[in-house]
């Protein structure tokens, strides 16, 4: 795939025609990672009209990581009085920890961590500072509190931004039982006062978001994420670290099949013995590289089965039923 | 009002506000935010005077009234209100007594 | 898929677009003809069929592209020349970041350009086109796009795109101009598109400085207002879909435009009123 390969070796897009970066363009809108692209592509030579279109996605990508940061510097100031630690999740963090993963990436909503004991008092706070809910629904606040790792989400009144408060980093319904509290005990404090994960839970939150949440949809920037945190967190002790803290977590197994993938399609430098290829993957690579030269996602039934699959994943049998039939109930 | 427990309030650095005078409004735009405020006076005033200190209401009253011939305590009241709303709005930091 | 694809350049935005059908791209293809055509698009555009079926039975348009709004509604074939006017503006609306972006229509004279903006209804483009049958070079009904750097207005001269009365109108003055065909009962009522005439085509590229912006409101008797500047700024970040993206080049761009450029508001019932304002407030101040 010409995304895949753009990201892995920038130098392979001299060889592109007019129709070729056509294609290349659209496909990374597509995935939300024209930004990261053109941070990739800094300093080559290319064509005029592409370092236009690029120079329009690095002042795009500029305004979310200053949205972004500010959104979380507003929650800061708004949980002043909260003791407990406020964690950064994903795309935030990143920027605020100013990792490589950060750099030209697409960052939507906010998402912080507490502890599930304090949810009540973060989202009282939340709501004095100007916070609401997004939508008031008794099904869906119901399903939120009992099943899901995160409040319902609240945006803002002013500023009409949105932020996530998660307890955990999976559905409670999820199979895997990460230990939430070990990950918040562990986060580590940056400079400007923010909280993020340690290296290996930040690993650990990526790859279980990649699996758990939706259907591999964005897949390829989550992956690209993995792929940067990897290799800016690479040394001796760090891959022996990730693999106790996995079991740890009980995500070996999303944290071996995402360092895998990784590794196949961006190159990633992962130990020799993670690198055995298993059958799957050949279909997980089929679903994440699934556009064509406008952008289009292809192979439908691919896509239907990770759909439902995904489903499968978050919720056991008989909820997933239930779910269906009263999403299916109320259009 | 004022008493050892008054919040004090730092105002957001200079260097990060471009302030243009339209009329009887005045744009602020946050470097740090990209978010742009119109605003009416005193509050391009109230900022100007903070400089880079710590201070409270009543010390903030007071800068203005030495600058624009007031009367320092009827003063206070609105400047208590207006650094209240700045600090919603991020220009101000509000600092732990 | 079989696709039909089109590249046109409007402006400094260059587009392409495909299709499921060969109708719309002809009917594109023949309206833009004038048009250059660019080898590196900044956006795609698609018209698909919403499934299989109906590409050949009810046809209807399915919105597509690099930017897309998740409840866009489908659009009869017939429809297929607005259906990619639309998709080709939210494409600017919400990817353009190379000047900032402000909702206006804008005519020329001797390098210098009118802006008019307003909610729809304020009459805005049937102004602008008709100024642009009467001695103006038309710019634009859409987008304004101001640069960053040096405050000029470049032009975004897609079709115009006329809307119900004014039809019948520009049929009546722009005698030598070029129509595309006639859509009855669209979502926003009937809609015919006319080629802009040809200076505005042969100066494509040529940009123009902002000397006069006006807030046309129709079906007034006719007035002129003043309006403060604070009230301009907030009007014009209404009017613009990349202001807050844009950042510090935004705030300082458009600070720049108002403490440069005179505004007004006008009332006007006809058209012959309203260049009668134009051209009075046009000697003033521009």
């Amino acid at each position: 795939m010409l995304l895949v390969e753009a990201l892995r070796d920038p130098a392979s897009t001299a060889s592109l025609d007019a129709d070729g970066w056509a294609a290349l363009l659209s496909m990374a809108r597509a995935e939300q990672l024209i930004g990261t692209l053109a941070r990739r592509l800094t300093g080559l030579l290319i064509p005029d009209a592409v370092e236009r279109i690029l120079d329009e996605a690095r002042v795009n990508a500029e305004y979310q990581r200053r949205s972004a940061l500010w959104e979380a510097d507003c929650a800061r100031r708004a949980l002043a009085g909260y003791s407990g630690k406020v964690v950064l999740m994903k795309g935030a963090a990143y920027a605020a920890e100013g990792l490589k993963a950060s750099e030209g990436r697409h960052i939507g909503d906010l998402d912080i961590m507490v502890a599930r004991a304090d949810l009540p008092q973060v989202e009282a706070a939340l709501l004095a500072a100007g916070w609401d809910w997004v939508k008031e629904d008794a099904y869906d606040d119901a399903y939120y509190r009992d099943h899901m790792h995160e409040l319902p989400p609240l945006i803002h009144k002013e500023r009409d931004r949105m932020i996530d408060v998660h307890h955990t980093i999976l559905p409670l319904t999820a199979r895997p039982k990460p230990d939430a509290a070990g990950m918040l005990a562990d986060a580590v404090m940056l400079e400007n006062g923010f909280y993020v994960f340690s290296p290996t839970d930040m690993v650990m939150h990526s790859a279980a978001h990649l699996f758990a949440d939706g259907e591999l949809d964005g897949g390829l920037r989550n992956l690209w994420d993995i792929h940067c945190l990897l290799m800016e967190f690479n040394d001796d002790s760090f891959w022996s670290a990730l693999k106790s803290r996995a079991e740890h977590h009980q995500l070996s197994h999303a944290i071996y099949c995402a360092t895998r993938l990784a590794h196949q399609l961006y190159g990633t430098e992962i130990p020799k013995d993670w690198r055995n290829r298993h059958r799957q993957d050949k279909w997980y690579i089929m679903r994440l590289t699934a556009r064509d030269d406008w952008g289009r996602g292809t192979c439908k039934f691919i896509r239907l089965v990770f759909y439902i699959r995904s489903h499968w994943l978050r919720m056991p049998p008989l909820m997933l039923l239930r779910h269906l039939w009263v999403k299916w109930r109320k259009g | 009002m004022a008493g050892p427990q008054s919040p004090k309030y730092i105002a957001e650095r200079a260097d990060q506000l471009l302030v243009e005078p339209l009329d009887a409004m005045t744009l602020i735009y946050q470097r740090r935010s990209g978010i742009t405020h119109i605003v009416a006076e005193p509050v391009p005033e109230i900022l100007a005077v903070m400089g880079g200190d710590a201070l409270s209401a009543a010390e903030v009253a007071a800068w203005l009234a030495a600058q624009f011939d007031l009367d320092a305590t009827d003063a206070e009241a609105v400047v208590a209100t207006r650094l209240e709303e700045l600090a919603a709005l991020g220009l101000l930091e509000r600092v732990r007594a | 898929m079989s696709v039909h694809e089109f590249r046109v350049k409007v402006g400094p935005v260059a587009f392409r677009i495909c299709s499921a059908w060969k109708r719309p791209i002809d009917q594109l293809a023949d309206l833009y003809r004038d048009y250059p055509t660019p080898e590196i698009p900044d956006y795609s555009v698609r018209l698909e069929a919403r499934s299989p079926f109906r590409r050949f039975i009810r046809p209807s348009i399915t919105l597509g592209g690099d930017y897309m709004l998740p409840d866009a509604a489908p659009l009869p074939l017939a429809q297929g020349l607005l259906a990619a006017e639309m998709a080709m503006n939210l494409q600017v609306a919400l990817g353009w970041r190379r000047h900032l972006l402000l909702h206006a229509s804008a005519v020329e004279k001797d390098g210098k350009a009118l802006i008019m903006t307003g909610a729809s209804g304020s009459g805005k483009s049937t102004l602008a086109a008709m100024l642009g049958h009467k001695g103006w070079r038309f710019m634009g009904d859409e987008f304004v796009l101001i640069d960053l750097v040096n405050g000029e207005a470049a032009p975004f001269p897609r079709m115009i795109s006329l809307k119900n009365e004014a039809i019948g109108a520009m049929q009546a003055s722009a005698l030598d101009g070029r129509f595309g065909p006639l859509m009855i009962g669209t979502p926003k009522g009937d809609i015919r598109h006319l080629v802009p005439a040809r200076d505005a085509i042969a100066q494509i590229a040529v940009s123009a400085t902002p000397a006069l912006l006006l807030f046309p409101s129709f079906g007034y008797e006719p007035a002129v207002r003043e309006i403060g500047a604070s009230e301009v700024f907030m009007r014009l970040t209404q009017a613009s879909t990349n202001y807050v993206a844009l950042g510090e080049a935004g705030f300082t761009t458009l600070t720049r435009f108002i403490k440069t450029v005179p505004a007004r508001a006008i009332d006007y019932r006809d058209g012959i009123e309203a260049a009668a304002l134009v051209n009075q407030l046009w000697d003033e101040l521009a």
